[in-house]
């Protein structure tokens, strides 16, 4: 194993190790996502063809609103005893550290996301099913977009006193590309018509996942060393 | 080893460093001693490479660490305020992870002989959260000795060591001088920075007001020599 990729691996499994024994992230993210579909629930009604046109937004905007508080505390244990500091001191690349905390939180995202998922096939009644092999393209897709962006703004914001505000007001409007493609793609996915008619949306999420990634993996160590 | 000259830093209109000059050779210690707001730790922020400075020039074993500070921060071992200590994880994870990052030898048993050596082998499995703050500072020394730097920036090192802590660090601090190292601490205790320092330095208002070889240097006329040319803090500042 290349160091490069060891120091992915072990920031990932300092980031699920610490998630996993605080669960800090986790318990929060899913009675958010629960709550989220109650509100939903209550504020749609049963009328069927209005639940299934807003149902993909519905979705996603549970998703963002899950990933930006999951997001938003990336960084939370490097702020305890200075371990920021210990990141920025330890020599080599530093987008292994990107890496890794992407990686963490597209797993803590996406574990989230397939709870609300789940629970929001039983409150809508929504066939999964039938989508389940184009949600199985446009989830990795559309959280990797969150994430991506969501890790790196996270680092901006982490020694910033007003974070909670400012992270959202950052990342939301970087992340249109990817909520539109998403919610578009979704839209055609939960319709049962092959991912295909999805074509460009896809393209677009792909493309954005790609520059965010590409953003992030070159300007994380100027956003670490400050 | 260490060699800075003119180091400057402001933050604003505030100079914290001014001027700083200082040598320290291979196999020798300085004390670095002065009031609170002194400067201290910026100055050991900018020869860890954490803070750049606003302006001088610093290398670190023969190294420019202005130009190429990885190269640098390979040579260092800074053990700051913080201890760099993940509260959620164990002691040895701790240790896992600082040695994985720094591309070091992260077997069990190296591991082990490391947290043995500070005496935490004992809650080697236990979270660092529930660790006092002393057990912190030496978990923050196993990780400094997991690999082998040639120079050691240690901020207040001796705070919250037990007696047997306090002469563990010097007894190592010791060692790591005749090996060859060189050693930077910042500290308010005299009486442990005279233990095992060679030279001790004042600074107050970011300047360097005294540089005196440690040897002959009494604790009671350092304190003389502290109370004599530190200076109050300007209105406002801490």
């Amino acid at each position: 194993m290349t160091a490069y990729a060891r120091r992915v691996g072990i920031v990932l499994w300092k980031d699920l190790l610490v998630e996993r024994r605080s669960k800090e992230s986790l318990n929060a993210l899913f009675f958010f996502g629960l709550l989220l579909l109650f509100l939903f629930q209550f504020s749609l009604g049963p009328d069927r063809a209005r639940l299934e046109s807003a149902l993909p937004g519905m979705l996603w905007l549970g998703f963002v609103l899950a990933g930006l508080l999951g997001l938003g505390r990336s960084f939370l244990a490097e702020r305890e005893n200075d371990c920021w500091e210990g990141l920025v001191l330890t020599a080599g690349d530093k987008s292994a550290i990107y890496l890794g905390k992407l990686a963490a939180n597209v797993c803590v995202m996406g574990a989230v996301e397939l709870v609300i998922l789940v629970l929001f096939g039983l409150f809508f009644d929504v066939d999964l099913g039938r989508a389940a092999a184009g949600l199985a393209v446009i989830l990795p897709l559309g959280t990797l977009g969150l994430a991506a962006v969501g890790t790196l703004f996270a680092a901006v914001t982490a020694q910033v006193r007003a974070r909670e505000l400012l992270f959202p007001v950052l990342l939301l409007p970087v992340q249109v590309p990817v909520l539109l493609a998403t919610v578009s793609a979704t839209q055609v996915a939960l319709a049962g018509q092959p991912l295909g008619d999805a074509g460009p949306w896809l393209r677009l999420l792909a493309g954005a996942d790609l520059v965010y990634l590409i953003i992030g993996l070159l300007t994380f160590e100027f956003v670490l060393e400050g | 080893m260490i060699s800075a000259a003119g180091l400057r830093k402001a933050f604003g209109p505030m100079v914290v460093l001014d001027g700083v000059s200082l040598d320290v050779p291979a196999g020798q210690c300085l004390a670095l001693l002065g009031p609170n707001g002194a400067g201290k730790t910026t100055l050991l922020r900018v020869l860890a490479t954490v803070t750049r400075p606003t302006a001088g020039r610093l290398r670190i074993d023969g190294v420019d660490a202005l130009r190429d500070a990885d190269a640098a921060r390979l040579r260092i071992g800074m053990v700051a305020h913080g201890s760099y200590v993940y509260e959620d994880l164990t002691a040895v994870e701790n240790l896992r992870f600082w040695g994985a990052m720094a591309g070091l030898d992260t077997s069990p048993e190296r591991l082990r002989e490391r947290l043995q050596a500070v005496e935490l082998d004992v809650v080697a499995d236990e979270r660092a959260r529930t660790f006092s703050s002393g057990m912190k500072r030496r978990l923050a020394l196993a990780r400094v000795t997991l690999g082998r730097p040639r120079v050691l920036l240690l901020d207040e090192p001796f705070t919250g060591l037990d007696r047997r802590g306090q002469k563990w660090l010097d007894e190592f601090l010791l060692a790591f001088k005749a090996g060859g190292g060189a050693v930077v601490l910042a500290t308010h205790g005299f009486t442990s920075a005279l233990a095992v320092a060679d030279r001790a330095i004042i600074l107050s208002g970011g300047r360097l007001v005294l540089d005196r070889p440690a040897a002959g240097l009494g604790r009671d006329e350092l304190h003389r020599l502290y109370d004599d040319l530190i200076e109050a803090p300007p209105v406002g500042r801490p």
